[in-house]
């Protein structure tokens, strides 16, 4: 090999190597940080997986939200029509918050089947309807129909 | 009969559209000057007819004329003037309005500021302008008109504006933000209207290079905008969540800030040519892409308003079309192109080209953390999302390494630079910025924090590099005024953008890891420490506003017992939507925010509150405005002046 061939060699193993470290560095970052959508039903038939972070979309039910009366704790029933799920949050809940509303909650499951949500998001446009829940809603009426 | 206007002039100007891609580029091709000669007057043609079609809606909106089922469903007879006005680009079909109307500023800005190009230059670019204004336009007829009617039983008043959008941040972000995603199309026309000519000299880029800066500065004032209105407005005190949405406007700002440099080293060096076109093209196709995700609904996000998947689809087609087009033109022109200088390992230009990989890497990495989840729901239908961690994982870095190379480009030459001489310029930058950035967080915080560390330090660096630089300029020079005026409008504007980098990073550092909050159930008269501000809750009184009523708190704050400000958050009842809406306040300075927010009544007439102590914040926002007055600045350069001069002068001696 000559020289400037052998240096050119070093940059392109460079560059590979580069291209190579970014890559499995992003991919690995992607990894750890994506959070996967569950239906409530899901949840409640015990699919969702317990202490990992995941996403649980729904509506509030009706009458459900109780207030603790010391703190900001709070507690609420989130259903896609289907099986319910109980979450509890501690913090300000979202202005667009409400019963019937279409809602995503962030957290873990704990042990006794209460979903620990760290994040509630509800959205600017009260005839939004997330796709996550839109779907799983869908899927829902279509299997009742079966 | 207004509306029905309107709906008239968007056709016309519709079909100076189609004249004026057709005309020019005909010309082009027949080499006949007066069919290129009338690109000029479509385009004005173009402007004023879509400026009429946007005075119409305005006019809808002002007279509360419901029957138009864009105004009924974006506004009431009970919002303020200045807000019904602005509701113009509070939907749908009135952004996209505005953003054909901004498309069309820029082409007549085009046909009047650009006098001096070739006109066959002049009238390929303007056919291309055309070409975009074409698709915008026939979306906004097809899929997405304004003018629409509610007949003949239209409501009495309308359903109101998204409270979320009443408000000043509105009236300013969108047409920011328009203006930088719509300039890019200046950008591209004149990429592909060099790709068309085979002209892929030095040329173009000198012609394309104050357009991009523009919108480049635009763009980031936008983004900056959209960031402060978010932190006051949202209520919960973030500046930055790294949405869809955002990201969708941070693409294109990332590749746009990439081709800003690579357009400076093409022009000036005559290297990097195919790379900046395909910048260019590339910056625009963001833009468009960023439009898709925003206006289809595919994405979760806090910026997807109920939409439709028909729109999507015809925006994807555009974007295909932009994309598929260009590139197929771009290989096929593109590989004549040859460097016409050679460049050395230690350069300003090899550090341009690292600054460019950067910014493409980061682009890349949050395109692909964007639309990752679209792209496993098609693949198996999985429902992920991706975080907030993410992002900050794979950006923070990248961006620390690109602000080490920002530092060492100014005591780098064009072509070669010794190794030495490099050394002997940066070694005390380096060293005090290290020295004072592990110094910092023992001061200003209670320990040594790494982020901080590295924050602290690379801001320095590049401050104490650029300052060491400007300073060595006087060394050989008798009067500082004399060299003042010498060095050029862009010299002072690159400074003032890696300043504002500077500065913004030194306000996300600090505002990241110092911010103090709490979120607490008060009643009247608690009081409760943070961040060595005492705040106490004085309960809350009606009030009433022209479309709502609110509760309003007052909390006074205290420290060391002297009152600092008392300030009065609210909670909000937008009667029309029955919407609840948090207003914060703010207590703004340099160099900490006293932030609180209300959440909702918890009975007994406690109150769930939230306090924050942001510090650094405002530093943030202060840097985006370097770096966009920055990029305002290098256009003022004489360098774009006197080349109007000269040929000016030349014609007068011809």
């Amino acid at each position: 090999m000559t020289p400037k061939r052998k240096k050119r060699l070093y940059i392109i193993l460079g560059i590979v190597f580069g291209a190579g470290l970014a890559v499995g560095l992003t991919m690995f970052a992607l990894s750890q940080n994506i959070n996967l959508f569950y239906s409530t039903t899901q949840v409640a038939e015990g699919e969702a997986p317990v202490g990992t972070r995941i996403r649980v979309g729904g509506m509030v039910v009706k009458g459900s939200v109780k207030r603790s009366t010391d703190s900001l704790q709070v507690s609420f029933g989130l259903t896609d029509y289907g099986k319910p799920v109980t979450v509890s949050f501690t913090g300000i809940l979202p202005d667009l918050f409400r019963e019937e509303q279409g809602i995503i909650a962030q957290g873990k499951m704990d042990a006794n089947g209460i979903f620990q949500a760290d994040e509630v998001l509800a959205k600017h446009d009260e005839n939004y309807m997330p796709p996550e829940i839109a779907e799983s809603m869908k899927k829902k009426v279509e299997a009742a129909n079966k | 009969m207004i509306p029905e206007i309107g709906e008239f002039s968007l056709i016309l100007g519709f079909c100076f559209s189609i004249l004026l891609a057709i005309v020019p580029m005909y010309g082009v091709i027949a080499k006949n000057e007066l069919w290129m000669h009338y690109g000029q007057t479509m385009a004005r043609a173009q402007f004023f007819f879509i400026m009429v079609s946007f005075i119409c809606l305005g006019y809808a909106f002002a007279t509360n004329d419901f029957s138009v089922s864009y105004v009924a469903n974006h506004s009431n007879s009970k919002l303020p003037m200045q807000f019904k006005l602005s509701a113009i680009w509070g939907g749908h079909e009135g952004s996209l309005l505005l953003w054909a109307l901004i498309l069309s500023g820029w082409t007549l800005a085009i046909s009047i500021f650009s006098k001096d190009l070739p006109l066959d230059m002049l009238a390929r670019v303007l056919s291309v302008m055309g070409m975009i204004a074409i698709g915008f336009v026939l979306f906004l007829l097809l899929t997405s008109s304004p003018f629409e009617r509610y007949l003949p039983n239209f409501p009495a008043d309308g359903t109101d504006l998204n409270p979320l959008l009443q408000d000043f941040g509105l009236i300013v972000h969108p047409p920011m933000l328009y203006m930088g995603y719509v300039g890019f199309s200046v950008a591209f026309a004149f990429a592909i209207a060099a790709l068309l000519s085979g002209r892929l000299d030095a040329a173009w880029a000198r012609w394309a290079r104050p357009w991009t800066n523009i919108a480049w500065a635009f763009l980031g004032m936008g983004i900056t905008l959209g960031s402060w209105w978010a932190y006051y407005e949202l209520g919960w005190g973030g500046w930055w969540f790294w949405d869809p949405v955002e990201n969708a406007s941070l693409m294109p700002w990332l590749v746009g800030t990439a081709l800003v440099h690579s357009l400076a080293v093409t022009e000036k060096r005559g290297v990097f040519k195919s790379w900046t076109l395909l910048l260019a093209i590339f910056a625009f196709s963001l833009s468009l892409l960023g439009t898709f995700l925003v206006r289809s609904g595919v994405l979760t996000s806090v910026h997807a308003f109920a939409s439709d998947p028909e729109r999507g689809l015809f925006i994807l087609i555009l974007l295909a079309i932009t994309i598929g087009g260009s590139l197929t033109l771009f290989a096929f022109k593109a590989p004549n192109v040859k460097s016409e200088s050679r460049f050395s390992w230690l350069s300003r230009e090899t550090l341009l080209l690292v600054n460019n990989v950067f910014l493409t890497v980061m682009a890349l990495t949050v395109l692909l953390g964007t639309l990752y989840p679209l792209l496993l729901d098609a693949l198996d239908g999985s429902k992920i999302s991706v975080g907030p961690p993410y992002f900050n994982a794979v950006f923070v870095p990248i961006m620390g390494l690109m602000s080490i190379g920002m530092g060492v480009s100014v005591a780098v030459r064009w072509r070669d630079t010794s190794t030495s001489s490099v050394i002997n310029v940066l070694w005390k930058p380096a060293v005090s910025s290290i020295v004072i950035g592990l110094i910092f967080p023992f001061v200003y915080g209670d320990g040594f924090n790494f982020s901080v560390f590295i924050g602290i330090t690379v801001s320095l660096w590049i401050i104490l590099t650029i300052g060491t630089e400007f300073i060595s300029k006087f060394k050989n020079s008798d009067s500082i005024s004399a060299k003042l005026n010498q060095l050029s409008m862009s010299y002072y504007g690159m400074m003032l953008a890696h300043l504002g980098v500077a500065v913004t990073a030194i306000g996300i550092t600090l505002v990241s890891v110092y911010s103090e909050e709490h979120d607490l159930r008060m009643v009247n008269g608690d009081k409760v420490e943070l961040a060595g501000y005492e705040f106490e809750f004085n309960g809350t009184k009606k009030v009433i506003g022209a479309n709502y009523t609110a509760d309003q708190g007052q909390i006074v704050v205290r420290s060391e017992g002297d009152i600092v400000t008392t300030l009065h958050p609210e909670k909000r009842h937008y009667s029309v939507k029955n919407n609840m809406m948090t207003e914060a306040d703010i207590d703004a300075g340099l160099f900490r925010d006293l932030y609180v927010a209300m959440g909702e009544p918890l009975g007994e007439n406690a109150w769930a509150v939230r306090i924050h102590y942001k510090p650094y914040v405002r530093w943030l926002w202060l840097g985006g405005c370097l770096m966009a007055l920055g990029g305002l600045v290098t256009v003022t350069d004489k360098r774009y002046r006197r080349k109007k001069t000269l040929t000016e002068d030349n014609k007068a001696h011809a």
